[in-house]
């Protein structure tokens, strides 16, 4: 039977896209924001363009739009791959791209306007609440229906990563989210208070967990080993590490509510899973850096490589930070303070936005149908200014935060306060000023990176590119469900 | 292949399984440590000075969410000497029982609100609020002018007021039907400052020994 089945990288192409660009827009939001509090006057007294009402459109794009995307296009590349299968449902995967793009335009437009539910990291209202469920099913209809017809009995363990990303995220969106409409724009919580806060940040630390964790280490599960050529340094130690990262995860939240009104068992018992997080971070990290023993030489030469091995680097240092600051008496320090800010970015310049970039340029010129990237001095260049940036904008906000927290309690000989607030402000502006200059040469690698691509997809502009066939390996006996068979 | 692999080989092979064992996993922290939580809830009752918001402080209140203070303030004194000293005493959770959604916050670029009220008179909030660098020269904060500017839509508060008490709020039929008159020629900066002005001065943990 002549083969005619080939891979969807259509949809892949879209995302890609999609997320170069949300990449730039959510990254340029930062830089601005950043501005602004070393700048107030960039504020401009205008009320979409303040601080306060700004500040949700950065996270929102950068973890939903430009993390989204790769993640959703990514996790379709690698379950067709990984299967040896075209992707099922092509229509919903197309609604699932339009519909992801709508969002993210929706929410970026209306969190300025002051439709907002203030909930951080779960900013836009109901209506695009709503929206993101449908969009959310429909992406893991597509894909679970995708696994159903693999033609390769085993599940690689990259799709055990995506799956629970998928899974989890949509139980975190949905219980987070209850509200009373009180018009199109305005809804209240079913939830107040304490209740409130524990279920915002059991899901605003589990949106880490599996947004920023899980799905990116399906990424890297599958574009690591790509890239270093040879195979997974454990694949039982994958498995292991999954099953410990997605049940010890869901217990941390309340790390984010030490010595609050939130009663101290939930407290204690968020600061214990969070340390026993470490076991599953570092085995995770050390898997990924290992799959690279013996390849070694091969980083030196590839850019791609190098994002993904220093990616990894701040997995582990940023995992390791997490929980070192989710001990009570470390939180009493850090909490509150720029500390957090420092933490975050590591985690999402360092680890995310690394594997992502790292996978990107993996991915595109295969999705695009060339051998290689356009320019590999503009990777490089891209490399450095972004390890440059990540690097100042890591360095000066962990100082400033140090420096606040010292000075919050700082007490004299007589036991009484220091430091009125304002002097905490005023030690860190310095430190404000080097964050936005590490921005700015991260928002300009993002550039250097959207152009580079552009070339490299000159063929996909033309409509010149073939499609991949599928290789249908022959069907193993008794295979639950059966391998849909290659199409006439 | 060690023995009992095949255990884990039907759940490798399966995606259905995998799946399902997936959201089991998932479940438990959350079901461990929001349940309690949810059910302890109806036995926390307000303590006596914490009333629902009145319509101009819940306006107040709304604006503040919908402004989005919570990305520099927090509203929640943790219990540690170095905070108590510097914004009185610790919070609990009765202060915030009518907070939909909490406001207790995760950054201080600007300090804690929990206790503000009464703390400063309303017309340096006024002033603060339309330029804070006018009452603090080293502050960042935006300014927001236009609070000033716009009037309160008393309709709309009323339809909130409802939505809270379908949510169990406690508003009485008088206090809904009080709101357009004690929202009359009311801006926007009036409400947030009544809002600020409220915070924290009715509640405080409770002292001694039991």
């Amino acid at each position: 039977m002549p083969n005619t089945e080939t891979y969807n990288d259509r949809i892949v192409r879209l995302f890609l896209l999609a997320a170069a660009v949300w990449g730039v827009i959510g990254m340029s939001v930062g830089v601005f924001v950043a501005a602004q509090l070393a700048w107030p006057a960039l504020n401009f007294d205008t009320p979409w363009l303040t601080f306060s009402r700004l500040r949700p459109d950065h996270t929102f794009g950068v973890i939903f739009a430009f993390g989204g995307s790769a993640l959703m296009g990514t996790c379709y590349y690698v379950v067709q791959r990984t299967g040896h299968t075209r992707l099922a449902l092509p229509g919903l995967a197309t609604f699932t791209f339009w519909g992801w793009q709508l969002i993210c335009v929706l929410a970026m437009a209306t969190m300025p306007l002051g439709i907002t539910q203030s909930k951080e990291y779960a900013e836009p209202e109901w209506l695009i609440d709503l929206l993101i469920a449908a969009v959310w099913v429909s992406f893991g209809t597509v894909f679970f229906a995708t696994l159903a017809r693999r033609r390769i009995k085993h599940i690689y363990v990259a799709n055990w990563y995506y799956g629970a990303f998928i899974i989890a995220v949509a139980l975190l969106h949905i219980v987070n989210n209850i509200v009373l409409p009180v018009s199109l724009t305005k809804s209240y919580p079913v939830y107040s208070g304490t209740v409130d806060a524990m279920v915002q940040w059991w899901y605003g630390h589990n949106a880490v967990a599996f947004f920023l964790t899980a799905g990116f280490l399906g990424m890297m599960y599958y574009f690591v080993p790509r890239q270093a050529q040879q195979p997974l340094w454990s694949y039982r130690f994958s498995i292991v590490n999954f099953w410990a990262l997605i049940s010890v995860y869901m217990w941390a939240g309340s790390h984010h509510l030490l010595y609050t009104a939130l009663p101290d068992w939930v407290q204690s018992v968020g600061m214990a899973f969070s340390i026993l997080l470490l076991m599953p971070s570092w085995g995770s990290a050390a898997n990924g850096l290992l799959t690279f023993n013996g390849a070694w030489k091969r980083v030196a030469t590839d850019p791609a490589a190098k994002f993904m091995v220093l990616a990894l680097v701040f997995y582990a240092a940023s995992t390791t930070e997490g929980s070192t600051m989710a001990v009570k008496t470390v939180n009493s320090l850090s909490h509150y303070t720029d500390w957090t800010v420092a933490h975050v970015h590591s985690g999402a310049i360092g680890w995310v936005a690394m594997i992502t970039i790292g996978s990107l340029y993996a991915m595109a010129p295969r999705a695009l149908g060339r051998p290689a990237m356009h320019s590999k001095r503009s990777m490089e260049l891209h490399f450095w200014m972004h390890t440059a940036g990540l690097i100042l904008y890591v360095a000066s906000m962990w100082t400033a935060g140090v420096t606040e927290g010292l000075m919050w309690r700082a007490t004299d000989l007589n036991g009484a306060l220091i430091y009125p607030f304002i002097d905490s402000l005023i030690a860190i502006r310095p430190f404000y000023l080097i964050r936005f200059l590490g921005g700015v040469l991260i928002v300009g690698g993002m550039v250097v990176m959207a152009w580079n691509l552009w070339h490299t997809a000159a063929d996909a502009r033309a409509r010149l590119i073939k499609p991949i066939p599928v290789p249908i390996p022959e069907p193993e006996p008794h295979q639950v469900p059966a391998p849909v068979p290659a199409r006439a | 292949m060690a023995r009992g692999y095949k255990y884990f080989e039907a759940i490798e092979k399966h995606a259905g399984k995998l799946g399902i064992f997936t959201a089991i996993m998932v479940s438990l922290g959350g079901l461990a440590e929001i349940t309690p939580l949810f059910v302890e809830a109806h036995s926390i009752t307000a303590s006596d000075g914490t009333k629902p918001y009145d319509a101009l402080r819940l306006a107040g209140k709304d604006i503040y969410v919908r402004e989005g203070c919570y990305t520099c303030h927090t509203q929640m004194i943790r219990s540690l000497r170095a905070e108590t000293q510097r914004y009185g005493a610790y919070s609990i959770a009765s202060e915030s029982v009518y907070d939909r959604p909490h406001q207790w916050g995760s950054k201080r670029t600007g300090p804690d609100l929990a206790r503000v009220g009464g703390k400063y008179s309303d017309e340096w909030q006024r002033l603060h609020l339309t330029d804070p660098r006018a009452v603090v020269a080293a502050s960042n904060m935006p300014a927001y002018p236009w609070l000033a500017e716009t009037k309160v839509d008393s309709d709309d508060i009323v339809a909130r007021m409802r939505t809270l008490r379908r949510l169990g709020d406690p508003y009485t039929d008088a206090d809904i039907a009080g709101a357009p008159a004690a929202l009359e020629g009311k801006t926007e900066m009036d409400a947030l400052v009544a809002y600020l002005q409220g915070l924290g001065v009715h509640a405080a943990p409770a002292e001694g020994t039991p």
